[in-house]
C-alpha cells in the first residue's frame, strides 16, 4: 500500500518537472537535507546526532504553520533511506483527508506491523539504512482523540520495527499518554534574518526582480510562516512575469522594465492589506470627531471592497504601537477592536460593524 | 426585449470601462498558459461577475456563452436535494448557498465529479474546466475546509473561481491557495460615462445638462452600476426627456422603511412600536432580508438625528442587534428591540 501511494507521488512529481512553472516553489525549494534546513538549529542538531547512531526515538514536532516541521522530517528521511528505499520504509499520512479510527486501525496498524525489506547493496552504502520503518502523521492535532488513543498500543507493540513522527500545530491537543511516549522538537517562528535569506535565495534562482523592500514587506505580511511568505511571493511573480509578456506582445518596450518588477503595492494588493491611506483616513476621520467625516469615510472604504476583518487587524496594529495615545486610550481601543472582531466573526454586517468601531475610537481619541 | 443591464454587458475585457489596471491583470492572467485559482471580492453591482464572464471568454472563446441550466439531485440521508447548476462545455457556475448547511455534500460531490473527468474537447485552449462559486462568502467552515483538499488534489482538471463580497469569511487557508483580486465599487464619475455611452446607443434624450442629470441617477444609485442602470431604464421608460427635475424612482421598500425612520423619529410610544411591528412584518413577508432591514432603517436614522451622541448610540445599538440577527432565529424580535432601543436613545440622549 505504502508502496503505490508514494509511486503515485514520485509519477505527479516527474509530470511536474515537465511542467515547471506549475509546481509550487514550497514544494520546489523544499529543503533536500538536513543542512538546508534554516533556523531550526536545535532540532537539527539533535537530529543529527540521530543520524550518525541510527537510533531514532518517537518524535512529536510542534510549533506554528510554515515553521518547517514537514520539511524537516521529510529530509531526515531521505537522508536516512536514500530516495528508493524510503519507498517501501516511510508512510506519511496526512489527517486532514483521512482521519479517524479506522485508518489507524487498519492502514497504520498494517503499515507498522510489516518486517524491514533489506535495503540493497548500494543504497547500504550510501545511506545509515536503520532497521526500522518510519510513519509521519501529519495534522496530528486534528485527529480525533479516539484515533489517538488507538495509536498508543501500536507505538509501544511495533516499537522495535517502527518509529512514529508526529506532527502538530498545538500540542494541547495531543492525548497526553502519546505525548509522553515521544521526544518533543519546539519548532519556533522564524526570525527575519533567516527566512530572509531563504527567500532572496528563491528570488534569485527564479530570477523574480523585485523593488527594494519587497521581501521584507513580504515577511511582514506572513508574520513568520516562510510557506505563506514563498506562496505570496510566487502569486506575485507570476502575476508580474504575465504582465511582462502581455506587454511584449504588444512591442511596447519602455513598458517592460516597470512592469515586470514586483512592487511592495503588488504585494501588499495581492495579500489584500489595505493600504495605509485607507487607515490613515479612517483614524484622521476619528480623530475629527464629526460624525458625518466618520460616516464618509467608511462607506468609501467599504464601497472600496476592502474586508473589514483585514481592517481591524490593521487598525490594530497601527493603534497600539502608536505611543501617542495613553494607556488607558489603548484599553477603550482594544476592547471596541475585540468586540468588532468577535460580531465580525460571527457573520455580522461590515458595514455596521465598522462604523461603530471608528465612532467608539473616536469617542475615546 | 432584454434588460439593458444583460443588452450591454461588456463580453470582452476591452470593452470593460473602468478599473483599467484590474482588466490588464485579467487579460495578462487569461493569455499565460498557467491560470491560478481566483477569489474575486468587492461591493455588490460592482462588476464582479461581469469580470468573470468576461475573463472565461477570454479563456474558452465563445463557446462558453452557450449556457443550460440542469437541476441536480443529491441524496443525503433519505433526503433529496434538489440544486440547479449552470453550465457551458468549459465551465460551471453553482451557488451553493442556496442549500444552506448542506453545502459541503455539493461541493464534495459535484466538484469531485467534474475534476475527476478530463476536457473531452481537446480543441480546446485549456486542459482544465472553470467552476465559479457564487456568493462564497456564506459558505459553511465545513464546505470550506472541503474545498481546501479539493483544490489541491484536483488543480490539474479545475480552477476555482469563488466571488464573495468580502474576503472575511473565507478562511486563511483558502485565501492563501487563491489569487485575490478586488474590484470597488466604479466611482460616480466611472458610471456617469458608463451611463453616458448606453444613453446615446438607446437614443434616450437627456435635457441640456447632461453630465448633471446623470449624475443626480448615479448619485442615487450608491455607486451601484447594475442599480444605476435599472434605475436609467425605468426613467427612460416613464419619462420621454430625462431633466433635472424628474423624479427619480425609489424602491418600494426602501421608501417604506424611509417612512418608518421617520415615524419613530417623530412618535415615541408603545402603539407606534406595534404599528413598527407590522411594517417590518409585511417587509419580511416580502423577502427584504432582515439584515437589510435593519441596515437601511438604522442609516436612515442616523441621517434623521442631529446629535453625535445620539448618532453614537444609535450606530452601537446597531452593532449589538446585528450580532443578535445573526445569532439568533427569530428576526423579529431583533428589528423590534432595536426599534425600541433607539426610540429610548432619542428620548433620552
Amino acid at each position: 500500500m505504502s508502496a503505490g501511494f508514494f509511486g503515485k507521488r514520485q509519477d505527479v512529481s516527474k509530470s511536474l518537472e515537465q511542467t515547471d512553472r506549475q509546481l509550487p516553489w514550497v514544494e520546489k525549494y523544499r529543503p533536500k537535507n538536513l543542512d538546508e534546513v534554516s533556523a531550526q538549529d536545535h532540532a537539527v542538531t539533535v537530529l543529527k546526532k540521530t543520524l550518525e547512531s541510527a537510533n531514532l526515538p518517537h518524535m512529536l514536532f510542534y510549533g506554528p504553520p510554515g515553521t518547517g516541521k514537514t520539511s524537516t522530517i521529510l529530509a531526515l528521511t531521505k537522508e536516512l533511506y536514500g530516495p528508493h528505499l524510503s519507498k517501501s520504509r516511510v508512510l506519511e499520512l496526512n489527517a486532514s483527508d483521512e482521519r479517524g479510527i479506522s485508518i489507524v486501525r487498519e492502514k497504520v496498524k498494517n503499515f507498522a506491523r510489516l518486517t524491514v525489506s533489506n535495503p540493497s547493496k548500494e543504497d547500504r552504502e550510501k545511506y545509515p539504512c536503520p532497521p526500522y520503518k518510519i510513519i509521519i502523521l501529519d495534522e496530528a492535532d486534528s485527529m480525533t482523540s479516539d484515533a489517538q488513543s488507538a495509536l498508543r498500543r501500536t507505538m509501544e507493540t511495533y516499537s522495535g520495527v517502527t518509529r512514529f513522527c508526529l506532527i502538530c500545530n498545538y500540542i494541547t491537543r495531543i492525548i497526553d499518554p502519546l505525548a509522553s511516549r515521544c521526544s518533543k522538537f519546539r519548532f519556533r517562528p522564524l526570525d527575519n534574518q533567516d527566512a530572509l535569506e531563504r527567500l532572496r535565495h528563491i528570488q534569485e534562482q527564479e530570477n523574480v526582480s523585485i523593488e527594494d523592500g519587497v521581501l521584507e514587506e513580504v515577511l511582514k505580511i506572513a508574520n513568520g510562516d516562510l510557506r505563506k511568505a514563498i506562496t505570496l511571493l510566487q502569486s506575485a511573480a507570476r502575476l508580474h512575469s504575465t504582465l511582462a509578456t502581455a506587454v511584449d506582445e504588444e512591442g511596447d518596450v519602455d513598458a517592460t522594465d516597470t512592469a515586470d518588477r514586483v512592487t511592495i503595492d503588488s504585494i501588499r494588493e495581492i495579500a489584500g492589506s489595505v493600504p495605509k491611506n485607507v487607515l490613515k483616513s479612517l483614524l484622521d476621520a476619528a480623530e475629527s470627531k464629526q460624525f458625518q467625516k466618520i460616516f464618509n469615510s467608511v462607506e468609501d472604504a467599504v464601497m472600496e471592497g476592502w474586508s473589514a476583518v483585514e481592517i481591524v487587524n490593521q487598525l490594530h496594529d497601527e493603534i497600539i504601537l502608536n505611543d501617542s495615545f495613553t494607556s488607558e486610550q489603548k484599553n477603550k481601543f482594544s476592547r471596541a477592536l475585540f468586540e468588532t472582531d468577535a460580531r465580525l466573526t460571527n457573520g455580522t454586517d461590515e458595514h455596521i460593524q465598522l462604523l461603530n468601531l471608528v465612532t467608539k475610537i473616536s469617542e475615546a481619541v | 426585449m432584454s434588460l439593458w443591464v444583460d443588452k450591454y454587458r461588456p463580453s470582452t475585457l476591452s470593452q470593460l470601462d473602468y478599473h483599467q489596471d484590474v482588466s490588464k491583470r485579467l487579460e495578462a492572467l487569461a493569455s499565460s498558459g498557467d491560470f491560478p485559482h481566483l477569489l474575486v471580492y468587492g461591493p455588490s453591482g460592482a462588476g464582479k461577475k461581469t469580470r468573470v464572464l468576461v475573463l472565461l471568454r477570454e479563456l474558452f472563446g465563445a463557446g462558453v456563452e452557450k449556457m443550460k441550466i440542469d437541476v441536480r439531485t443529491f441524496q443525503l440521508n433519505s433526503r433529496k436535494l434538489e440544486f440547479n447548476v449552470v453550465s457551458s462545455p468549459y465551465h460551471l457556475e453553482i451557488t451553493p448557498s442556496d442549500l444552506g448547511n448542506n453545502d459541503r455534500v455539493v461541493i464534495q460531490d459535484l466538484l469531485k465529479e467534474v475534476a475527476q473527468t478530463e476536457q473531452v474537447d481537446f480543441s480546446g485552449k485549456h486542459r482544465f474546466k472553470v467552476v465559479v462559486i457564487n456568493e462564497a462568502e456564506s459558505l459553511s467552515r465545513d464546505a470550506q475546509a472541503a474545498l481546501r483538499r479539493t483544490m489541491e488534489k484536483y488543480s490539474k482538471n479545475i480552477r476555482l473561481v469563488l466571488i464573495s463580497n468580502t474576503t472575511s469569511n473565507i478562511i486563511a487557508p483558502i485565501r492563501s491557495r487563491t489569487l485575490l483580486i478586488r474590484i470597488a465599487s466604479p466611482h460616480v464619475d466611472d458610471i456617469v460615462g458608463v451611463l453616458d455611452t448606453l444613453c446615446t446607443k438607446q437614443q434616450v434624450s437627456i435635457a441640456d445638462d447632461r453630465t448633471e442629470v446623470l449624475q443626480r441617477i448615479a448619485l442615487q444609485s450608491k455607486r451601484n452600476l447594475r442599480r444605476a442602470l435599472l434605475l436609467v431604464e425605468a426613467l427612460a421608460m416613464q419619462n420621454e426627456t430625462l431633466t433635472k427635475s424628474t423624479p427619480m424612482i425609489e424602491l418600494d421598500w426602501e421608501s417604506v422603511i424611509k417612512r418608518l425612520a421617520r415615524d419613530i423619529y417623530k412618535d415615541r410610544t408603545v402603539s407606534r412600536i406595534s404599528q413598527c411591528r407590522t411594517v417590518c412584518y409585511e417587509l419580511i413577508s416580502h423577502c427584504i432580508p432582515p439584515r437589510i432591514i435593519l441596515k437601511t432603517l438604522a442609516f436612515e436614522l442616523l441621517h434623521l438625528v442631529q446629535h453625535t451622541k445620539q448618532q453614537e448610540a444609535i450606530i452601537e445599538t446597531a452593532a449589538v442587534f446585528d450580532e443578535r440577527l445573526s445569532l439568533g432565529t427569530k428576526s423579529i424580535y431583533h428589528l423590534e428591540g432595536f426599534i425600541a432601543k433607539s426610540m429610548v436613545v432619542i428620548e433620552t440622549l
